[in-house]
């Protein structure tokens, strides 16, 4: 049994062996926007805000995230309402088929709770973990250089 | 054209019409996490499947026991081909390929047994346990070798002109391109609910339910009505989802248990499952006048098909009738060779047969450029071909736009990137891993033209239906065609709008038992298919609607006349309700001739790219600085989405010009990871400034055309020019490796 | 699976003394790939992640649960160096130095660095400490000389680090890439040279015979380093595999060499 806050909620869950905080997150606690492209940390489609850091919860094991603090893709922003990041996403049309979009928004996110205007190059840098099949990260660029103030 | 200009406009300005970019209707869900993709269904009692695979490129399969299996607590059924209720076997043209092993495994990774369970978990762990025996036998993965055995799906012969018109300028050279992955981000997942009364319905990620839905009926051997068809959410296909892969499994195991049953493959197993791009092996010989006039191209080409048929017919006929570019040329004779072997299948993936040639014809073009002295722009253009002029392989006269020279002096006009890269290490090969300094490297510039066919062709009855039915609110239009992420969803928004006057539109992604196919979201066509249909129905629901209330134009408020009101939707609906349902079709073309002639295709798309490159040349290691590209697109219909296509177009060319390749062992895949198969990141992302020809299609609406293949046709070929430029090697073979540019 | 959740030093030793079989967690980002893709069912774990013992870093002593975010921005020039080359940003805010050596594998982006300074890994358990040089400690190919029942307690380097080092790796791609070839040079004032290679050997390579010759000339000419880079090529050991040759390999190991020596001329 492990305790985790999610989102600002807290659950319980109980995740079998060593699954990740991934499987627990989707199949337990009913959380799906967190996805399950690679499962190896080497595409950023399950980035979630682990204790203030940005992590791949497909490389987590749940057993060992007891007690941490968790904000996901569905806990960016009230209901109803769009984190500046997701707005950005999709007004400038950064969202293809949208699998590695709650990746990205994660990331982003962290990014800018961190620096609320980084250079085009730091968010490339900040995004490197994240893969984009659909868009070539054009249209997601413009979406966080807008956002930043920067010129693409 | 559909549309019929008319003197009287029958409707008003709309907000979020063709032209406009208007916000994607599933942004919101998808940025906020809330799309439901294939892989996040959810239904109570359901059980997990997972799937047993053949470790062999080849192998007898002496005995399969499920019995360790189903000791483990929480397996429900273990399925064997035994258990295949109907036909055996399944594929698109060509029904050849087990649905579940028969007996033995022809490629590595092929299915030979699923399983399902209570959970992911112990469905894994089931599939492990069960207990197959295989002899391993000599499997036949290489390609040459298949042809010298005749092991082949289809040959093709395409033959024009005078095959004695020689040219004094002759080049020749021998090119390859690997086997490349869609790495679609959403792997292959789906849901299957039993109905209770035999029949079964299924949520699935593809791209063409009603084809899968041929396939699954037949080998579950129930009626059609019997098993539906519904699309869930798709991340991303690029070809990948034509063919089956888990639907007839799904079906079976939750007809089987009588539970709905998920299934979810790791992408280890989806690279198994999907079939990939074919490697090809290409040999040219390009002949031209001493004034570069272009006058006899020979050409074969082996396409390795891999262990079953697929789309195999297709992809290569598309290799030898597009073998020579957008070029005109009094002699032709390509010789294309789809073969059969114990690698992993090969069918569709973007640009279908077009990109392997691409790569190989342009750089026999730089070559010949070189051999007569000319500017290799000049050579593309002193041969271009045009609308009206006839395509040289398969004599077929051009309809509508092609506008080959204005793409290429349209690329050719744009700036260059006049600034070097710097001195951060992340503008410089090798990136932050601080391998090369600005001193280290060398600029190269590429250039590429490249040109497909739209739709489906060689005598294929390809149509679309749509249905549009208005609505007290606006309009609803219904269709069974796949949204892969591309954003047909908002472009049939735009269409039903400016059709009618009435912006508040709403797409419904309906099931095989609602409404008929759509065809396949592939092949560039679904703006042109399925976008057609709407317009059709659009219009016809709009003349309905106007001929009720007396005349006047459409809006969302109702029928306007002099500006004011005068039936409310509801008034005009009152006599009932109006839809429009349509079944549109392209053009006809013909089957081929046996030297390939005849009006094969429904028309053609061109596009050129040009690519900057800074290379390190003694470690071999490439950054890809700007793609610059001219696209022949009839009409902008969402230019935001239309630049998102050309910008994730160019980005897959460039993978599979410097990164991506399966790497294939004696028919075993070494790198069936995102660790290995290298996917460009946003670091390795070039700039991309695009020109948009807009001269209108001859049948698409509104003049559009399809956008989604060209931006990966030439824009592999572009790169690797560019490599070649800066470095003064051959480069042949793409992806260029480090150790190709290096020279070791 | 059984999990001990420790928050100091002496409840790991407590709990790998109870079962030293117990598989150790840091980062999770090689163990959890193992787990999805290697059908690895640990019976029990030890998480090292709460033990503040084991991230800290005083001084020369970099202990083994301090992530590579931390290190990338760290005083250490060239492993700072190598932590930016680490997997992704997601990647670096979990894994950890001590998993590097943990995992021991030949690709290991840190390794490069603490062969070519000589660092030592100091190891514990229940019976005690030791400390083994960093030849001692890797052994082989994802093989080191951990003990069940002991933990990587951190990494002690040298007293004096040179202030002239750099590091570089070779991928296929700009960013989340393992390397092909990566190496690690530092260089004294007077000349002193060591350098040390990855994924060109079964553990990191220091090419003894090239940091010979190089140490003794203070302000190498362009043939000398050319020489360098030669030598080392040579003493490079590189296999053919998926993700390059062992030819590249070679010639990429002399190319880096010559690079990062003038680098710190």
């Amino acid at each position: 049994m492990i305790r985790l806050t999610v989102n600002g909620i807290e659950h319980t869950a109980e995740p079998a062996g060593a699954e990740s905080l991934l499987a627990t997150l989707r199949d337990r606690l009913g959380l799906a926007g967190s996805k399950d492209a690679c499962e190896q940390g080497e595409c950023g489609s399950c980035s979630v805000i682990m204790d203030g850091e940005l992590v791949c919860s497909c490389l987590v094991m749940a057993a060992d995230a007891d007690g941490s603090e968790i904000t996901t893709v569905e806990g960016l922003a009230p209901a109803g309402e769009l984190h500046p990041v997701q707005r950005a996403l999709v007004e400038a049309h950064g969202v293809q088929c949208g699998y590695c979009t709650p990746g990205f928004a994660v990331a982003a996110a962290h990014l800018f709770e961190r620096e609320p205007s980084p250079s085009a190059d730091d968010i490339k840098e900040a995004l490197s973990g994240n893969i984009c099949r659909c868009t070539g990260y054009g249209a997601i660029l413009r979406a966080l250089t807008g956002l930043a103030g920067e010129e693409p | 054209m559909t549309t019929t200009p008319t003197a009287v406009p029958t409707t008003t300005a709309v907000a979020g019409g063709i032209g406009t970019s208007p916000l994607r209707p599933d942004g919101i869900p998808k940025v906020r996490g809330e799309f439901a993709f294939s892989g996040d269904l959810h239904e109570e009692g359901m059980l997990w499947g997972a799937t047993v695979r053949s470790p062999h490129a080849r192998a007898r399969i002496l005995s399969i026991d499920p019995a360790p299996a189903l000791a483990i607590p929480g397996v429900h059924a273990v399925l064997t081909q035994d258990d295949v209720p109907g036909r055996k076997t399944c594929g698109q043209a060509v029904k050849d390929q087990p649905v579940l092993a028969d007996g033995e495994t022809r490629f590595w990774g092929e299915p030979v047994a699923v399983v399902a369970a209570d959970d992911a978990e112990t469905a894994a762990r089931a599939a492990a346990a069960v207990a197959v025996r295989y002899e391993p036998l000599d499997a036949l993965t290489d390609p040459g070798e298949a042809e010298r055995q005749g092991s082949v799906f289809r040959t093709m012969h395409v033959v024009n002109g005078d095959p004695d018109r020689r040219g004094e300028v002759v080049v020749e050279g021998y090119y390859e391109t690997g086997t490349i992955d869609q790495a679609m981000l959403g792997t292959e997942a789906g849901l299957a609910v039993p109905d209770g009364e035999g029949g079964v319905d299924l949520y699935v990620a593809t791209q063409w339910i009603h084809e899968d839905h041929e396939q699954l009926y037949a080998s579950l051997g129930v009626e059609p009505g019997a098993a539906r068809i519904h699309l869930s959410g798709i991340g991303g296909a690029f070809g990948a989802r034509e063919d089956l892969t888990l639907q007839i499994h799904l079906c079976m195991l939750a007809l089987h248990t009588g539970r709905p049953v998920k299934m979810v493959l790791d992408r280890a197993e989806s690279f198994a499952a999907h079939v990939h791009r074919h490697p090809s092996r290409m040999w040219y010989r390009h002949e031209a006048d001493p004034d570069g006039t272009l006058v006899r191209v020979e050409a074969k080409l082996i396409f390795d098909g891999g262990a079953y048929q697929t789309t195999s017919h297709a992809v290569i006929a598309n290799g030898a009738y597009f073998a020579m570019g957008p070029y005109h040329c009094e002699s032709v004779d390509v010789v294309g060779i789809a073969t059969r072997t114990n690698n992993p299948p090969n069918g569709a993936m973007r640009g279908f047969g077009a990109v392997q040639v691409c790569f190989a014809y342009e750089a026999q073009m730089d070559k010949l450029a070189a051999a007569l002295g000319m500017d290799p722009i000049d050579l593309r253009l002193r041969n271009a071909l045009d609308a009206g002029d006839r395509l040289p392989t398969t004599g077929q006269v051009i309809e509508g736009a092609f506008p080959v020279a204005e793409v290429i002096r349209s690329l050719a006009a744009m700036p260059l990137p006049d600034a070097g890269p710097g001195g951060d290490p992340r503008h410089l090969p090798g990136g932050a891993g601080l391998t090369t300094t600005a001193a280290d490297i060398r600029r190269g510039v590429g250039f590429a033209v490249g040109f497909k066919n739209i739709a489906f062709a060689e005598s294929f009855d390809d149509y679309a239906e749509a249905r549009v039915t208005l609505t007290p609110d606006g309009l609803l239009v219904e269709t069974a065609a796949a949204e892969v992420g591309q954003g047909m969803v908002t472009v049939l928004q735009q269409i039903a709008r400016t059709a009618t006057g009435i912006e508040q539109v709403e797409v419904a992604f309906v099931d095989t038992a609602a409404i008929g196919s759509a065809g396949s979201t592939s092949a560039s066509r679904q703006t042109q298919m399925t976008g057609g249909a709407v317009l059709e129905a659009a219009e016809a629901v709009r003349d309905e609607a106007l001929r009720r209330a007396g005349g006047g134009t459409l809006s969302g408020e109702g029928v306007l006349r002099d500006g004011v009101v005068v039936a409310t939707l509801a008034d005009v609906l009152a006599e009932g309700p109006i839809t429009e349902l349509v079944r549109f079709r392209h053009p006809p073309t013909t089957a081929p001739s046996e030297t390939g002639q005849g009006d094969l295709h429904a028309g053609f798309s061109v596009a050129a790219h040009r690519a900057v490159v800074d290379v390190d040349p003694d470690l071999g290691l490439v950054r890809v600085v700007q793609v610059d590209t001219a696209q022949d697109v009839g009409k902008a219909l969402h230019p935001a989405a239309l630049v998102g296509q050309l910008e994730g177009g160019i980005l897959q060319g460039v993978g599979m010009a410097v990164m991506e390749e399966l790497r294939i062992d004696d028919g075993v895949v070494r790198n069936a990871s995102f660790t290995d198969y290298l996917l460009p990141t946003i670091l390795d992302a070039p700039d991309v400034e695009a020109v948009l020809i807009e001269e209108p299609d001859h049948w698409g609406p509104f003049g559009a055309k399809g956008v989604g293949e060209p931006p990966t046709i030439s824009s592999t070929a572009a790169v690797v020019a560019a490599i070649r430029d800066a470095t003064g090697r051959d480069l042949t073979r793409a992806p260029v490796r480090p150790e190709d540019v290096a020279g070791v | 699976m059984e999990i001990a959740r420790p928050t100091d030093l002496a409840g790991v030793l407590d709990a790998l003394d109870a079962d030293p079989a117990a598989t150790l967690l840091a980062g999770g980002t090689d163990l959890m790939v193992e787990v999805t893709y290697g059908g690895r069912r640990p019976a029990s774990v030890v998480a090292l992640r709460r033990v503040d013992e084991l991230a800290t870093w005083e001084g020369r002593t970099i202990g083994s649960g301090v992530t590579w975010a931390r290190i990338e921005h760290g005083p250490v020039r060239a492993l700072a160096q190598a932590a930016r080359t680490v997997g992704s940003p997601q990647i670096r805010s979990a894994g950890t130095i001590g998993g590097n050596l943990g995992t021991a594998s030949p690709a290991g982006d840190g390794l490069p660095f603490l062969a070519a300074v000589d660092a030592s890994v100091v190891l514990a358990s229940t019976a005690g400490r030791r400390t083994l040089r960093w030849d001692e400690f890797l052994t082989g190919p994802k093989q080191n000389a951990l003990q069940p029942g002991e933990v990587i307690v951190g990494v002690e380097l040298p007293e004096h680090l040179p202030e002239r080092q750099e590091f570089a790796k070779i991928g296929a791609r700009n960013a989340m890439v393992i390397s092909v070839a990566s190496a690690c040079l530092v260089r004294e004032a007077g000349g002193a040279t060591r350098i040390a290679l990855g994924s060109v050997g079964p553990t990191p390579v220091r090419a003894r015979r090239a940091e010979e010759m190089i140490s003794a000339e203070p302000s190498p000419s362009p043939a000398a380093v050319a020489e360098f880079g030669r030598l080392v090529a040579e003493e490079v050991s590189p296999i053919t595999d998926h993700r390059s040759t062992a030819e590249y390999r070679r010639h990429a190991s002399g190319v880096l060499a010559r690079r990062l020596l003038e680098r710190c001329l």
